[in-house]
């Protein structure tokens, strides 16, 4: 028998879910979980109710709200904004009818969609997830083929529990040798993105490996597969070891027992096959990557914090100088100053890509026992309200709140300014969230992108600094 | 979906190109739970004054082209963000068949998703089906998805191209799910694999 030809990660996981192949060479791929939240989803139950069909596997979606509520105490009376609020009432009228799984606002496991899958254990290798999402990718840290979609084809996995898709490409991030002093997840995903570009994984599904990767904890890995989007990948993915097996065992809703050991047998296939091919490979230098801020309006406008603010008339090319120009003026920005030396209104710890217990024990060993500078309002909103918990039994939100810290409920939050977390024109954020475009936190806000440690410092400097000037040796044992 | 076999209406004349989905829905008009009801806000920046009042200058706002349902338009129509909401918007107005020279490509795809039948002609012939368009109420297109023709007023049939397998789904009123769901056997049989295989896929 010839030999099976070397398949990636992502080449497994897409056979395996092929149900059938269309003339054309679009496959019809089976969909294993599907999260759903308020804003993406009413037009799509909405098809499904006019057609008269039923959602077919109940069983394998999971609802949950995020992204228009509020993170204070107010989401206990009611929501006050009306828009939000239908959109959350119309989520719960649809689950109920179709009898979705569902978590409500005041449950405590109610949080960011792409939190709560792989903490509730309900993420795992080897799967394909979808969301009517673009952050689906962070999924992908479980070892699973994980990506947004839109809402018509929301609506199509609901009434069918297949997409139709056309493979996507492979592509090998090897991130080598091991992370410097004060580094983190975020640098590394940050440092990709500024080196391949915001299209650079354009039709590509990413899968990120070598050893700074092996050796990120999940919560790390999540951080870098989360902002695959934000590389123009379609996905991105990090084979399951025993840190992603050590993590499911710890879930509430993973397998257990006799079907934790059948599932674990299948995981453990999954990994690329030595000399399987990938179509592209970027390879980068972990020791080399610094903490990273980013000082444009796109996530590629990106340098380590030792640098300055480039001079748009070094470009040589017309448009890119040009944009340079949008951008240095959209956020206040001179060519020359150094990345130190900005000071920020608003430190904003959370979002999917950085609001997991790990960050916020990042965040809290930075500023135990100092105090948030003057002016500054530093808010950390933990990504739902098990992490919420956690780090409550730990005592991180004493240590956060007697720095000066706003300690909120779980939700997306600042992140996107849809809720009534948002930036005011002209405020200065360090945002831990994913995007940085114009108004993204609030109209006229200007977002600088970082770690959960560089956000923490930054808060308490009340400008940017560079983490490993200021970070106590000790907070790292 | 509602199949789309043959239409004659009433053809309003949109003589522009760059017709983006910005100027079709604008983003402010994104935030409804439903389908339904984006026709009210088909082409807000064009239709209504500044005070909400309508501008009586814009073709759809004049009879009888308030009751149209082909719209004629210039080069790449339906260009920009990927919003659904612009076929939703067209579809809600009434308009079930846009004919142009080209057509953005994520645009193009969402009409079919809606029952929407986007045509395809050179620019010269836009610009006659144009002129019969300006015509007014006694000017009818029809649009014959079956025969693939366009008939004009006076007679005269132009023929046009469509994709084989959307013009299949458009005449039997299938959309994407109603095609999937042809391949119900086949989803049936991978669950039944793979939930003896992989049971804790499944509750
Ligand atoms: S936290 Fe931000 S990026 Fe993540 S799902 Fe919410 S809005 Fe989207």
């Amino acid at each position: 028998m010839p030999e099976r030809k070397p398949r990636t990660l992502f080449d497994k996981i897409w056979d395996a879910h092929v149900v059938e192949t269309l003339p054309d060479g679009t496959a019809l791929l089976y969909i294993d979980l599907h999260l759903t939240h308020e804003v993406t989803t009413p037009q799509a139950f909405d098809g499904l109710r006019a057609a008269g069909r039923r959602v077919r596997r109940p069983d394998a979606t999971l609802a949950v709200v995020d992204h228009n509520i509020a993170t204070d105490e107010s989401r206990r009376t009611g929501i006050t904004d009306p828009e939000s609020r239908l959109q959350v009432e119309t989520l719960e009228r649809n689950v109920r009818e179709f009898g979705v799984p569902y978590i409500p606002l005041l449950d405590e496991r109610q949080g960011i969609v792409h939190v709560i899958g792989p903490e509730l254990g309900r993420s795992l290798p080897g799967m394909t997830i979808v969301c009517g999402d673009s952050h689906t990718s962070t999924h992908g840290a479980m070892g699973a083929l994980a990506f947004g979609i839109g809402t018509s084809e929301v609506e199509h996995v609901l009434a069918t529990q297949t997409l139709l898709q056309k493979p996507a490409r492979n592509m090998r991030v090897l991130v080598e040798g091991n992370l410097a002093f004060g580094c983190t997840a975020k640098d590394i995903i940050l440092a990709i993105i500024g080196r391949i570009g915001t299209a650079g994984g354009t039709g590509h599904v990413i899968e990120y490996a070598g050893d700074a990767i092996r050796a990120l904890d999940m919560a790390g890995r999540m951080t870098v597969c989360n902002m695959s989007i934000e590389a123009g990948a379609r996905a991105g993915m990090i084979a399951p070891d025993e840190t992603t097996f050590e993590y499911i065992r710890r879930t509430p809703l993973g397998p257990k027992g006799e079907a934790f050991e059948r599932a674990l047998a299948w995981w453990r296939t999954l990994p690329s096959d030595p000399g399987a091919r990938f179509d592209r490979e970027v390879r980068l230098a972990a020791h080399e990557i610094a903490p990273q801020v980013t000082w444009g309006t796109n996530p590629e406008a990106v340098l380590p914090i030792t640098g300055t603010v480039p001079d748009p008339e070094e470009e040589p090319d017309e448009a890119k100088r040009a944009q340079m120009r949008r951008m240095l003026e959209y956020m206040g920005l001179t060519p020359g100053q150094r990345l130190t030396d900005l000071k920020v209104d608003v430190v904003f710890i959370g979002s999917c890509t950085n609001s997991r217990i790990e960050d916020i024990r990042a965040a809290a060993a930075i500023v135990k026992g100092r105090k948030v500078a003057e002016g500054v309002r530093a808010m950390v909103v933990p990504g739902s309200g098990l992490v919420k918990k956690q780090a409550e039994a730990e005592g991180l939100d004493r240590i956060l709140r007697e720095a000066g810290f706003e300690w909120r409920e779980a939700g997306c939050s600042m992140c996107l300014g849809m809720n009534p977390d948002k930036l005011r024109p002209g405020q200065r954020s360090a945002s831990t969230s994913n995007r940085n475009f114009e108004g993204r936190q609030g109209p006229g806000g200007r977002t600088h992108l970082v770690s959960p440690a560089m956000a923490a410092a930054a808060a308490i400097a009340g400008h940017f600094v560079d983490v490993r000037d200021y970070q106590p040796r000790e907070a790292l044992a | 979906m509602k199949p789309f076999t043959t239409l004659t209406g009433i053809a309003a004349p949109l003589p522009r190109a760059n017709v983006d989905t910005d100027q079709i829905i604008p983003a402010r008009f994104l935030k409804a739970i439903t389908r339904a009801g984006f026709g009210r806000h088909l082409f807000a920046n064009f239709r209504y004054r500044e005070d909400g009042s309508e501008n009586p200058d814009f073709v759809l706002n004049q009879e009888p082209y308030r009751r149209a349902e082909i719209l004629i338009a210039f080069e790449n129509f339906g260009c920009g963000s990927s919003r659904e909401h612009a076929p939703w918007a067209l579809l809600d107005f009434g308009i079930r068949c846009v004919i142009a020279p080209s057509f953005a490509d994520i645009f193009h795809n969402n009409c079919f998703k809606n029952g929407i039948l986007p045509v395809k002609l050179p620019r010269e012939v836009c610009e006659r089906l144009m002129e019969d368009a300006r015509m007014g109420g006694n000017a009818r297109l029809t649009v014959d998805l079956e025969r693939q023709v366009v008939v004009r007023p006076n007679g005269e049939e132009i023929p046009f191209e469509v994709d084989p397998l959307r013009r299949h789904l458009l005449l039997n009123g299938l959309d994407d799910i109603g095609q999937t769901l042809q391949h119900a056997a086949a989803i049936d049989a991978f669950e039944a694999k793979q939930r003896a295989a992989q049971p804790w896929l499944y509750a």
